[in-house]
């Protein structure tokens, strides 16, 4: 089973976001970088199931030269090798990026049973990039997935929605997006670090689509502070949080 | 919480170890309204306090930094906060070996005791997770620790609070620090002006951001310092409490590992240096951990990796073993590795407890207490005073280069005398070209270069023979040339020129100049105009704050000359004494004049034939100055000598330098005058006249007549320390400084080897040597004394012990050596009635 | 006219299409509306209410369940007739999904998460990104605008109009829509039928609840007001709770009547989750935790006491 996990390098931000004095981006001099909360899961779920299954976990990511950092974080976990195509740093609209993933994927020896990608980025949440993958390359896509199975060479794949839970399947080769619960992600070790430093970070080059989606500037959500009335300290404030409680009709 | 009050009598900015310490010290000291302020919550405010790993290892190298260790540690057990683990300092190197007999040496001169040297086999059985062939042997000192500091500072602030002297406020954000005439008025924040007669700066690497606010310098960086905690460790699955196996410093790739509960936390002083500034530091809202947690950067761990894997393979080599967590944690780092203590020489009342590390925290806060309340403290600070800085060192191009250079020594093999060698030729004498020329190769202080030896002296190795004591060890023959006993020899066969450009000079003048200086000096300032006094420098305590040299130039008018690298806090000690009302005003010269010095027995014979003025003996006395006439230019000589020879120091305008040195050279030529480098004038014409050094055998905890330095006649004018002076003088000292010589030389592997400085003397019988107020003895300088034909060692002795051809011991990278008595007190193994000076 | 995909659960409306339709209507074009399979065709009245015109109903057999992809297949059929001037759905994960699939068929742009449209050449969107901290300013140059509507950006408006006129159409299904195959659905792991989506109420725990047996008390007082349990993220990857509990951007976004958050300081990812309750309540030790700028009120405390007392209390007052 030859598994593809697409990967995001995001910043690692703290409880208050700042912007460059551009406003286009966010300032990121203070921040380290990680991947986004669902691509651990997305990764956890590429070794897993090489583990069970035999085969190769290949990470792909679109970024910065400095996402190699990302990358050998999680080669440390598991994968086998790595793809980066390397931007100049701008962030690419969605199709853009999806474009030159499938020209990635596509230009790939193996041909993956799995591509695997997150439910979204932890930064731009567009919601489409593995959609508009899953269309170029002609696949069945899954997404939001909490619980997968590969037998028979089919995907059985669990979604949580709002009503409960619905099951699909998908047959390989096919594309899942999955979510954070899918799985508890591992962290490196020192071994799987020393072996993640040799081994292989394709660099990829991409040519720059003129963005459809143009992103112009950034701005911080207004964020009030809507002036918590403090109702006291410890158990004494328990009375007043009961007249609170009943005012709202809570009980 | 209550509002934040709008007057105070100190303020302390911070509440990480060192605010909370100096908040409790200062009310322990009776000091009441004092409020303490942080930026960030309590009680783990986001600063280095609340990562560090919180170890404690009591040995340095530094007498300075180990007796506030001892103090820290001392009060971490106090609090019931420290638990005792042992550490290991492991070598994979021969040469680590011998710098760890050399780490126990110095821990045995400063109190330390209980250290050792282990086989391999033996760092096994303490500590079985390593694999002990990939070491040589390791130090293991029983008393390393681990304290819980968040716990103590808590527990500090709050005992503050109890006295009733101390209110503490989180979430307060510094805005500015206000001044008026040189004094710290108030300090404005985002929730009110609080008024106050003193201000501490206790924020880290936050410090220079704050103290800029006065227009002061802390000048610090904060650096990264990379740790990795692993774990579980299923070795570990059985350990109570925080701690229980031995720290480990794998010393040689500059890292250590720690056991922490079922985890390991491995930490590195080996990745590139990573320097930021405080104004990187994000805000504790904007931080993704804290504000001094940045993100890992596993880059530069890589080879951290395999080193701690190497040394304990069965644990991190273990692929079920996860990191847990990892972070780039920022520590304060100074330009010269110690901490910035004390009041700023630009704003009075405003303080700096800066650079302090968890093992000096609790410590240096009660010393700076003390020394703001009581007016100096018990333990000699002198390494860490503010004031040390000279101008060019507060550069952030200084502070980055050397802190650059230096952050991969943290566990490095540091030699007493080495060099840095970034940032290099920022000042420059006149004469510099010239030495350069003459082979000079340089040392720096303060930031002058200033030839150690001359190449050019090379073939006077060869005329002296075994007289320059040659070294065979490569360890002390490292930053030494036998060229500088060949110097001190032919100086005192011919003369020599001396460039004494790095010297700080200083005017005090106006009306009330000589009471100033009267109220610094031990001696007799009110002299005629035209004496040189040599005099000590005394604390209220009686001990020593420095030693210098002043001359009277006119009945207002008074030059201190003292050394390059104490010069900045000499002159804020003198400054400290000028009257409010400006009567008398202090002028730092160091950069208009420039200083050349010329001894030996030919150097009058040189002067003379350049000057028109009298240079003879009753013309011209000992200890007197006066203008002179050479050729074109008017030089203010001065007759002293810290070499032991006739000769003159010479006062020129920085401009004129050259004129001066050129003539002197030539009028040299004709009596084999040569260069000499402050090898010799700082070392051998120095151990061998007995001349005492502020430093190493003058600081605070040594008195005037431990040292011998007591004159017959105490003076009338009231000057500081005093009256414990005069308390000292009516005792029998209970320590004599001595000269002793190495009586053999000759080590197990029969290599002579010759002392550096710091050893410690013990008794035949190889015991510690403890005087009656606790005061160990050790070697406060060694060199060679050419002349004499002699190791020397200089070490204050107990009194009783304190006797001519008494023998000892003294302690050398873990060997022994036999050493005696030459001299007991002052009084020169060469020339003691001093006719060649007094020639 | 501006086409508004109306999400549904055979034939349950989503609520989240509603401020989506009224969201449209704040554009000054006609609005028609589009459901997916024909349980879909019960919701003309509705539809129309909220001020579509028309309801397009998509019918064929393959669609009776959620198929993402047939759907983005069925709508670009409709946009191929009707030309609209804009596609718009709830920024809900099938809205988000389905539209992709859209865009993706007809390889145009689209804005996922706005709060703000105008439409022109190009078309001009403010879209929230960071869990909602952050809003992008962006041009979206198409001649079909494909964007999705925050959730609760907007409040849904009702306009009384008359029931939208119905009208089928059967979509060209390819083969390739309908590989994805539904194989079963069910209600999922909620204890007394309350899931976190629906819960009027949620007692939601953190770090501060200190370890799995600590969460007793927040069940028992969730099942006092007759709500369920949430938790942060900090809690389900210690394993102290299942994840379908957490709240958070990356488990499940809430906006209950009453949130009472306990021992949680409030990482951005859990805000996002839950800001949008109507009344948010916080038991925290620490003044200065900042989840206190979102609550309404406040109790300064160790959760493990005023948790009891608070159960007890309302035991009492309920007599």
């Amino acid at each position: 089973m030859d598994v593809l996990v697409c990967l995001k390098r995001v910043p690692l931000a703290g409880g208050t976001l700042i912007l460059t004095p551009d406003s286009r981006d966010i300032e990121t001099k203070h921040l380290g970088f990680g991947i986004s909360p669902h691509e651990e899961n997305a990764v956890e779920a590429g070794v897993q199931l090489v583990e069970q299954m035999g085969g190769t976990l290949t990470l792909l990511t679109l970024g910065p030269s400095d996402a190699e950092e990302q990358l050998r974080s999680q080669l440390a976990i598991g994968a086998t090798r790595a793809v980066l195509i390397e931007t100049d740093g701008q962030e690419w609209d969605p199709q853009g990026t999806a474009a030159a993933l499938v020209d990635a994927i596509t230009a790939e020896e193996t041909k993956f049973d799995l591509i695997i990608f997150g439910a979204e980025s932890a930064d731009s949440a567009g919601y489409q990039i593995h959609i508009r993958v899953a269309h170029a390359l002609g696949r069945p896509i899954v997404t939001n997935v909490k619980s997968m199975k590969i037998e028979n060479g089919i995907a059985n794949c669990e979604r949580v929605v709002s009503t409960g839970r619905e099951h699909y399947e998908a047959p390989l080769p096919a594309i899942v997006t999955v979510r954070d619960g899918l799985n508890i992600p591992r962290y490196p070790s020192v071994p799987g670090r020393m072996q993640a430093r040799k081994k292989i970070v394709d660099m990829k080059k991409a040519e720059p689509r003129v963005p459809k989606l143009e992103k112009v500037t950034l701005a911080l959500a207004p964020s009030k502070d809507k002036g918590a009335e403090i109702l006291g300290k410890g158990a004494d404030a328990v009375p007043a949080l009961v007249d609170v409680l009943k005012q709202i009709g809570a009980f | 919480m209550s509002k934040l009050p709008v007057k105070a009598k100190c303020v302390v900015i911070g509440a990480g170890i060192v605010g909370n310490g100096m908040v409790y010290h200062l009310a322990k000291l009776g000091w009441r309204d004092i409020v303490q302020i942080d930026k960030g919550p309590l009680p783990n405010p986001g600063g280095s306090t609340g990562h560090a790993s919180n170890f404690i290892f009591p040995v340095d190298h530094s007498k300075e930094m180990t007796a506030i260790t001892a103090e820290s540690m001392r009060q971490y057990k106090e609090w019931g906060t420290f638990t005792e683990t042992g550490g290991i300092e492991v070598a994979r190197s021969q040469e680590r070996m011998q710098e760890l007999a050399r780490r126990i040496t110095s821990a045995k001169s400063w109190g330390i005791e209980g250290g050792r040297i282990l086989t391999p086999a033996e760092v096994k059985e303490l500590v079985p997770y390593i694999d002990e062939t990939v070491i040589v042997g390791g130090y293991y000192q029983p008393t390393v620790g681990v304290v819980d500091s968040l716990r103590t500072g808590t527990l500090m602030r709050e005992a503050a609070a109890e006295m009733g002297a101390a209110t503490s406020f989180a979430n307060i954000e510094v805005l500015d620090i206000t001044v008026a005439n040189g004094r710290v008025t108030s300090v404005v924040t985002d929730q009110g002006t609080i008024e106050a007669d003193y201000v501490v700066i206790a924020t880290g690497c936050w410090s220079p951001k704050l103290a800029a606010m006065a227009g002061a310098h802390i000048p610090l960086t904060p650096a990264v310092h990379q740790m990795k905690d692993i774990g579980p460790v299923p070795f570990f699955a059985g350990t109570k409490g925080d701690i229980e196996w031995p720290i480990v410093r794998d010393m040689d790739v500059f890292m250590y590992e720690r056991q922490h509960g079922t985890g390991l936390e491995i930490g590195s002083y080996a990745h590139r240096p990573i320097l930021y500034t405080p104004e990187d530091l994000p805000s504790n809202a904007t931080a993704a951990l804290s504000p001094t947690e940045f993100a890992f950067t596993q880059a530069d761990f890589d080879i951290q990796d395999e080193h701690a894997y190497e040394l304990m393979p069965s644990i991190v080599g273990d692929e079920n073993v996860r990191e847990k967590y990892a972070i780039n944690g920022i520590l304060s780092y100074t330009p010269d590795g110690m901490p910035i203590l004390g009041e700023t020489p630009e704003v009075k009342g405003l303080w700096s407890v800066a650079a302090v590390w968890i093992k000096e925290g609790p410590g240096t806060s009660k010393s700076v207490a003390e020394w703001m309340v009581l007016g100096d403290s018990e333990i000699d600070l002198h390494s860490s005073n503010i004031a040390r800085f000279h101008e060019h060192q507060k550069a952030q191009f200084h502070i980055k280069s050397r802190v650059d250079e230096s952050f991969n020594k943290t566990y490095g093999i540091v030699h007493p005398l080495e060099q840095y060698a970034s940032n290099r030729n920022v000042r420059l004498s006149p004469f510099y070209q010239a030495e350069k020329e003459l082979g000079a190769v340089f040392y720096e202080t303060a930031g002058w270069e200033r030839p150690f030896w001359y190449e050019c002296n090379k073939a006077l190795v060869e005329k002296f023979g075994d007289k320059v004591m040659p070294r065979a060890a490569e360890w002390e023959a490292r930053w030494w040339s036998p060229i500088i006993n060949a110097e001190h020899l032919q100086m005192r066969e011919s003369a020599g020129i001396v460039d004494l450009s790095a010297f700080t000079l200083f005017d005090i003048t106006g009306p009330s100049a000589l009471a100033v200086v009267q109220k610094a000096a031990l001696r007799q300032m009110d002299v005629a105009i035209g004496r040189v006094v040599y005099t000590p420098i005394l604390g209220p305590n009686g001990g020593f704050k420095s030693d210098l040299t002043i001359m009277r130039l006119g009945t207002d008018h008074f030059r201190v000359v003292t050394g390059g690298a104490h010069g900045m806090a000499d002159k804020k000690w003198f400054s400290d004494l000028l009257p409010a009302d400006g009567s008398a005003q202090i002028a730092d010269l160091t950069s208009s004049y420039t200083t050349i010095g010329v001894w030996g027995p030919k150097s009058r014979e040189i002067i003379q034939a350049i000057t028109s003025t009298d240079m003879g003996k009753d013309a011209f006395k000992f200890s007197t100055c006066k203008v002179i006439e050479v050729g074109p230019l008017r030089v203010l000589a001065s007759r002293i000598s810290y070499v032991g020879d006739l000769g003159w120091e010479f006062y020129i305008p920085i401009e004129q330098g050259a004129k001066l040195w050129q003539m002197l050279w030539e009028s040299g030529k004709k009596h084999e005058m040569i260069p000499v480098g402050i090898g010799v004038y700082g070392t051998t014409g120095r151990l061998e006249k007995c001349y005492r050094a502020y430093g190493p055998e003058l600081e605070t905890e040594y008195n005037v007549v431990e040292a011998g330095m007591q004159s017959p006649k105490l003076k009338d004018a009231d000057f500081i320390g005093k009256a414990e002076h005069v308390k000292h003088r009516s005792e029998t000292p209970v320590t004599l400084l001595c000269t002793l010589y190495v009586d053999d030389h000759t080590s197990s592997t029969g290599v002579k080897r010759y002392m550096m400085g710091n050893e410690p003397i013990l008794t035949l019988d190889k015991q510690p040597i403890v005087d009656s107020h606790g005061r160990r003895s050790y070697v406060t300088s060694a060199g060679s004394a050419p002349s004499v034909g002699k190791h020397i060692l200089m070490t204050y002795l107990p009194t009783e012990l304190a006797v001519a051809g008494n023998k000892f011991i003294v302690e050398y990278l873990g060997e022994h050596y036999p050493c005696s008595v030459a001299q007991v007190g002052a009084t020169p193994v060469f020339d003691a009635t001093n006719e060649r000076i007094l020639a | 006219m501006i086409l508004v995909l109306i999400d549904h659960d055979r034939g349950v409306i989503d609520p989240l299409s509603l401020r989506a339709l009224t969201a449209a209507r704040k554009l000054g074009h006609d609005i028609e509306a589009a459901v997916i399979g024909s349980d879909g065709a019960s919701l003309a009245a509705i539809t129309g209410e909220y001020g579509a015109k028309v309801l397009h109903v998509a019918a064929h057999a393959a669609l009776t369940d959620y198929t993402p992809m047939a759907s983005g297949r069925a709508l670009k059929d409709l946009v191929e007739k009707l030309k609209p001037a804009a596609v718009l759905a709830a920024g809900s994960p099938r809205g988000n999904e389905q539209l992709a699939h859209l865009a993706a068929f007809l390889d145009i742009p689209m804005a996922a998460e706005c709060s703000e449209i105008t439409l022109g050449a190009p078309h001009h969107v403010l879209r929230a990104r960071w869990a909602g901290n952050l809003i992008e300013s962006a041009n979206v140059h198409s001649d079909l605008l494909v964007a999705t509507i925050v959730s609760f950006s907007i409040e849904p408006e009702a306009v009384q109009g008359a029931a939208a006129s119905i009208a089928q159409f059967e979509p060209d299904l390819q083969p390739a829509d309908t590989v994805v195959k539904i194989l079963s659905r069910d209600s999922g792991e909620t204890k007394g039928g309350v899931t976190l989506n629906d819960a009027k109420v949620i007692v939601s725990g953190g770090r501060g609840v200190g370890g799995p047996e600590g969460f007793g008390n927040l069940e028992e007082l969730a099942a006092l007001l007759g709500g369920t349990v949430g938790c942060s993220r900090v809690v389900t990857s210690s394993g102290w709770r299942p994840h379908a509990e957490q709240v958070g951007q990356t488990g499940t976004k809430v906006a209950p009547d009453l949130y009472i958050a306990a021992g949680i300081s409030g990482a951005m990812q859990h805000i996002a989750g839950m800001k949008n309750s109507k009344t948010i309540v916080v038991i925290n030790t620490d003044p200065e935790a900042p989840i206190l700028r979102y609550a309404d009120y406040a109790i300064i405390g160790d959760l493990h006491q005023v948790i009891p007392a608070l159960t007890s209390a309302i035991r009492q007052a309920k007599g």
